[in-house]
């Protein structure tokens, strides 16, 4: 029998993200972007409109540049599912400084909750243990994800989680989506006076 | 390529306008024309060398590594320019450096007739990306067509790729010459 998913999607991010300090955060398209976004804008999101299947390589990218930052890549269910490989990609460089959180609701949200393959079955956290990334979970509870959380920021990555959270539907909150503003904005934060070099 | 040929200059000279540039990040789907300039970059400390499953990871790899503050550089060949087409929208949205530099199959006496599809339409599939091509044929030209690509994606913020033909390469030889 299916288990009973009790997470709430928005209270999952919002409380993965009060602890982030100055951890960078890239989001994957759609609803992980509104999460991110709901939960606190900041200058050290990066937050993708498109790009589907690149957030966790945009992770690593990130992370391997700053390996003294811890780097966290939010991101949903069908854009994980369109990059699974680069989850090998990532774990063969061993990247110390990077955590994947899938917000796994099941379902394309932005194209009318079609169901996505995890529905249907697929455990990305299985997937993702196959491919390299020892430290991988799927978490279902309140306890699980309070356990998890320091593991996300503190853990020798990768680290790897896939959250089960509730399709019920959250107020639709926007980030800002120039990416030349976006860009400009993060490398500032992050490099000062050289992002412009 | 004949067996008595000395190894082409070429690899080098690209490894070495990718370090004068600073590239620290070297992303790749392999392919036998660049197999020389793949074992310079893993055996340079100042370098990470990043295998892909497929092209389209590199490009969004190298937006991040840009947003941290690094360069990279994607390596492939032009069978993997088709599978990068809609991941280039983030460096074209973000007006981010891209650098790719693409060795050729389907042209010069390929073999393969399954490369010829990609190969025929790789300059104008990456145009249509919006991508600024510049492409070589001439060895001699290589590694200044390199640097100029390094200029016009790290101080322009564009993406770029430098096509080298398969004339330069040599056609890949699937039967034994002895």
């Amino acid at each position: 029998m299916r288990k009973r998913i009790v997470l709430d999607r928005r209270e999952t991010v919002a409380a993965i993200l009060r602890d982030r300090g100055e951890a960078l955060v890239v989001t994957g398209l759609g609803s992980p972007s509104w999460d991110v976004f709901a939960a606190g804008d900041s200058p050290r999101n990066f937050y993708l409109w498109g790009a589907m299947g690149g957030a966790a390589m945009t992770g690593l990218g990130l992370a391997l540049a700053q390996p003294r930052r811890r780097v966290l890549v939010v991101t949903g269910d069908g854009e994980m599912l369109m990059g699974l490989g680069s989850l090998a990609s990532i774990a063969a460089q061993r990247v110390p400084n990077l955590a994947i959180v899938v917000i796994d609701n099941e379902h394309y949200g932005e194209t009318g909750m079609q169901p996505t393959h995890t529905r249907g079955g697929a455990d990305l956290a299985a997937t993702a243990k196959a491919l390299g990334i020892s430290r991988s979970a799927t978490l279902r509870t309140r306890a699980e994800l309070a356990r998890w959380i320091p593991r996300l920021y503190r853990e020798r990555g990768p680290v790897f989680v896939a959250i089960k959270v509730k399709t019920d539907p959250v107020p639709l909150k926007l980030p800002p989506r120039d990416g030349t503003w976006l860009r400009s904005r993060f490398r500032e934060a992050l490099l000062g006076a050289a992002a412009h070099e | 390529m004949p067996k008595n040929s000395t190894p082409p200059r070429w690899p080098g000279e690209i490894h070495a306008e990718l370090r004068a540039a600073n590239v620290r990040q070297v992303a790749y789907v392999p392919d036998a024309g660049h197999s020389e300039l793949i074992r310079l970059c893993h055996a340079d400390r100042a370098m990470r060398a990043v295998t892909l499953t497929t092209e389209e990871e590199g490009v969004a790899l190298a937006a991040g590594a840009w947003l941290g503050g690094e360069r990279s550089v994607l390596l492939m060949q032009s069978s993997g320019v088709g599978n990068c087409i809609n991941m280039l929208a983030l460096p074209q949205e973000c007006r981010m450096p891209f650098l790719a530099l693409v060795t050729m199959r389907g042209e010069w006496g390929e073999f393969n007739p399954w490369q010829v599809p990609m190969g025929r339409r790789t300059e104008a599939a990456l145009e249509a990306a919006g991508v600024n091509v510049f492409r070589t044929d001439d060895v001699e030209r290589i590694a200044e067509t390199v640097r100029a690509g390094i200029g016009l994606a790290f101080h322009s913020y564009r993406p770029v790729a430098v096509l080298i033909g398969q004339r330069v390469i040599g056609t890949k030889q699937f039967v034994k010459a002895d």
